[in-house]
């Protein structure tokens, strides 16, 4: 799957327009905790929060994740979205809930992380 | 790499924007040296839940990071409150983190799990009312 998949599939907006949209992603991790999301790696590319605090790109960076989801119609801070473009990573927002978009995600073959 | 090199951060307390800078520096300068990928993202997970920990538990502290042929060596060290009892403190969900620092998405109780988990070494010494040092080596190739 495309990051421009994902954005088709949950009816998102691109707040990053600068960033490849073609970029391949196999895995995806849903959390609010950002500890939860550390401990799994595994080639997760994409993160779907309902937080909107910088920690999310920092946590994105450390993981080596190339997008982040915004749920629950949050508009995401204008730090987020300015720190996200300077590393290259897509910042997506969703008016979804965590659990449908995780959902439909997986429906379309994306799969979640491993502990290490 | 015939010499080893050493980093110093100091950590600022309480400062949620500032917290992770210290790990992104040292996540980029291994980068840089050439570190395998799958080393560099385990030292710079573990340094960032060590960061953060010293941000929200201990109001600040300071980060030395060796760097040599065979492995990366990491110590935190905190003025804060200390720890009354380690064993707990590493058990996976076990956090003293407040209402406002789980709204910020931190308090699940795995940031220590997870930096033994992602280190080769672990240490950890605590005195209350003292202080923290952790000490943390991941081995390279
Ligand atoms: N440097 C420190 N000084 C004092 N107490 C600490 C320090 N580091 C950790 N602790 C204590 O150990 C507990 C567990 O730490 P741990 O990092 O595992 O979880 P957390 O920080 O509460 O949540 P998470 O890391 O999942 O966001 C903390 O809640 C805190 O009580
Ligand atoms: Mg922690």
């Amino acid at each position: 799957m495309t990051i421009s998949q994902v954005r088709d599939i949950l009816n998102a907006r691109l707040h990053t327009p600068d960033v490849d949209l073609e970029r391949q992603v196999h895995a995806a991790c849903g959390s609010d905790m950002m500890s939860d999301v550390l401990a799994y790696v595994k080639d997760q590319a994409v993160l779907l929060t309902g937080l909107n605090n910088p920690q999310v790109v920092r946590t994105a960076e450390m993981m080596d994740m190339v997008c982040i989801v915004v749920v629950r119609g949050k508009q995401p801070q204008e730090q987020i979205v300015a720190m996200a473009a300077q590393r290259g990573m897509a910042v997506l927002s969703t008016d979804l809930p965590m659990f449908s978009a995780c959902g439909l995600l997986y429906q379309h073959g994306l799969r979640g992380g491993e502990m290490p | 790499m015939s010499e080893s090199i050493q980093l110093e951060y100091t950590v600022p307390g309480n400062d949620f924007t500032r917290a992770g800078e210290a790990s992104a520096d040292l996540k980029s300068t291994l980068k840089r040296l050439g570190l395998p990928a799958a080393e560099v993202r385990r030292i710079a997970i573990a340094l960032y839940e060590g960061e953060i920990n010293l941000a929200i538990h201990a109001g600040g502290g300071q980060i030395r990071v060796t760097v040599d042929d065979h492995q990366v060596e990491m110590i935190l060290t905190d003025q804060g409150p200390g720890i009354p009892d380690i064993p707990k403190a590493m058990e996976e969900g076990y956090s003293t983190a407040s209402a406002q620092v789980r709204s910020l998405g931190f308090g699940a109780g795995m940031g220590l799990p997870n930096m033994k988990r992602y280190t080769d070494e672990f240490d950890i010494q605590s005195t209350v009312g003292v202080g923290t040092t952790i000490t943390m080596r991941v081995k390279i190739g």
